[in-house]
């Protein structure tokens, strides 16, 4: 209990320092008139306290809370994360499954899974959207195919280095008992690969967030975040707190599957205490 | 079951581990790890194998066990190949660390051969419970590995390679990370187990006084190549107890395989890298 409120405390104190260091750099900035390295005043740096009053006021006439608005697109923007980010594990793991049952496959693939990730999601966006509807398949899921796009890679890295980690000797253990490939795989690798999994999945978390956002646009879905953020950005000039509280709920979404993962990787794996992070 | 043979009753026993002309080498050829090695090991012996580091004794022991496979040379256990008997789960194995599953429980640790077996939960259950009164581990079935001593942590390694009663047990170094009055503790309760279940075991160590103490047989090994260069019968009452160890024979053993060492060459010092060190190869 006693830590519980200490981790609290902590918490809020942190809260606290950051807010005033960004109204204490507002105040500093706007008496001296800063210029470097950027000009404050209320479009550059609006009052935390307006940025999370403009959570509570209607975004337009008459229209519902900014919240109300966010909540609903949070839950469309989850819904893609959640699904790219399961889609990308399931890929990720299999190619680290594939991969580390041959030096032979691992030399040859590693290369381009690594250049993979040098193309940007912008560009290969119109091909999954494009390609996958003309299949049917709902823009959404285009988005989260997107999503898994980034959240493969961590995985499938990690993963191998995880099913190649379990110690030799172990491996000596199973074979003395007769076990295949695949069993050693199955009751030795692929647990002891658990914690570089979890690891991985850390990554992966925010990454299926940040994957979905830029991906909304591409597919013209705007009843997300992503499509939250371009439409406020578009305002920016006159309303930037909107732009700003959109932030602060994104950075919430991916904090909650941070810790979502955080918590799944307490209750799954079991391992000596000294090695928990 | 109580232990009749040893040091060659009027029946010999029924040879289970054979080798002829075993030679291993490493790094193509580059370096003889073993050379001509042949044995001969009865059912029901306790043998050690002692030597300096690098003499290839943990390479003997995998070779024995199938994990390593000889440049030349063939090994026979039960009158088959050593691969046939692997495959017919004929060892147990303990290594220096336990080598235990962190994810699993100590009766899951245990039960994890007998898994591999298709035993059935409940007969699972039954051996397991045995193994731990074996090795007085009785209550500590579901501890983590990690809450249990080294000693406690090593045992349960001996239960999970004797829970599929292999016929010969091959052990490297098992009590070697251990301090000196677990390990003697240990030595005890090893001796205690190998006469209740009557198998056969290859013990590699370092330490004269534990090769002396727990042997029928001591096998010492020189290094560069590997091989045989001393085989000393050990000669003192079964069962044996801790006075033993201040008996006059035991002293008069101890020093024989002392100068069998040095007659290898095992105080000289040996700066290579340790063959024991090399990691197997992988794959059925």
């Amino acid at each position: 209990m006693g830590q519980v409120l200490r981790r609290v405390g902590v918490f809020v104190l942190v809260m606290a320092a950051l807010w005033g260091l960004w109204e204490g750099w507002r105040a500093i900035g706007t008496h001296f008139k800063l210029t470097w390295p950027f000009a404050v005043n209320d479009t550059t740096m609006p009052h935390l306290h307006r940025i999370v009053q403009s959570l509570f006021e209607p975004a337009q006439v008459n229209g519902p809370w900014l919240i109300d608005i966010l909540w609903h697109a949070s839950l469309f923007t989850a819904k893609e994360c959640v699904v790219g980010f399961a889609l990308g594990a399931v890929i990720g793991f299999a190619i680290a499954v594939a991969l580390s049952q041959s030096r032979f496959l691992e030399r040859g693939f590693i290369p381009y899974i690594v250049a993979s990730q040098t193309i940007p999601l912008l560009a290969i966006a119109p091909m999954v959207v494009i390609g996958l509807g003309t299949k049917g398949v709902k823009d959404w899921v285009s988005v989260s195919v997107l999503a898994a796009y980034l959240t493969f890679f961590p995985v499938a890295v990690n993963a191998l280095r995880g099913l190649q980690s379990a110690d030799p000797q172990a491996v000596e253990l199973m074979r003395s008992y007769a076990a295949g490939r695949w069993r050693i795989l199955w009751k030795l690798r692929v647990p002891s690969s658990l914690p570089y999994l979890f690891s991985a999945f850390r990554i992966a978390a925010p990454l299926a967030v940040v994957g979905a956002i830029i991906s909304e646009p591409a597919a013209s879905i705007q009843g997300g975040l992503g499509g939250a953020i371009v439409n406020f950005s578009q305002y920016y000039t006159i309303e930037p707190q909107e732009l700003w509280a959109t932030n602060i709920i994104t950075a919430l979404l991916g904090i909650l599957f941070f810790v979502a993962v955080v918590l799944a990787e307490k209750l799954i794996v079991r391992r000596a205490p000294e090695h928990y992070a | 079951m109580s232990r009749r043979l040893d040091g060659g009753g009027p029946v010999a026993p029924e040879t289970v581990v054979e080798l002829e002309g075993v030679s291993k080498e490493f790094a193509q050829g580059k370096t003889v790890a073993l050379r001509d090695i042949d044995l001969a090991i009865g059912q029901g012996g306790f043998i050690s194998l002692i030597g300096p580091s690098g003499c290839g004794k943990s390479t003997l022991l995998r070779i024995i066990g199938d994990l390593i496979q000889p440049s030349a040379g063939r090994v026979t256990v039960h009158g088959k190949p050593a691969h046939q008997a692997r495959l017919d789960r004929d060892y147990g194995i303990v290594f220096q660390h336990p080598v235990l599953y962190d994810w699993r429980t100590v009766a899951k640790n245990i039960a994890l051969p007998l898994e591999l077996l298709g035993w059935d939960r409940g007969r699972r259950a039954d051996r397991v419970k045995e193994m731990l009164e074996l090795v007085e581990l009785t209550g500590f079935e579901n501890h983590h590995p990690w809450q249990l001593s080294g000693g406690m942590q090593q045992r349960v390694s001996i239960a999970r390679a004797l829970s599929f009663s292999p016929a010969l047990l091959l052990m490297d170094e098992p009590f070697g990370a251990l301090d000196e009055m677990t390990r003697e503790r240990l030595n005890m309760e090893l001796l205690r187990i190998w006469q209740e279940t009557g198998s056969t075991i290859v013990f590699v160590t370092h330490s004269i006084a534990e090769a002396v103490f727990l042997s029928t047989r001591v096998m010492v090994m020189s290094a560069r190549p590997g091989r045989i260069s001393d085989v000393l019968e050990v000669d003192l009452p079964q069962p044996r107890s801790a006075a033993l160890r201040e008996d006059p024979r035991y002293f008069e053993l101890v020093t024989q395989v002392r100068e069998a060492l040095v007659r290898g060459g095992a105080d000289k010092v040996f700066e290579e890298l340790s063959f024991d060190e090399l990691a197997p190869e992988e794959g059925e």
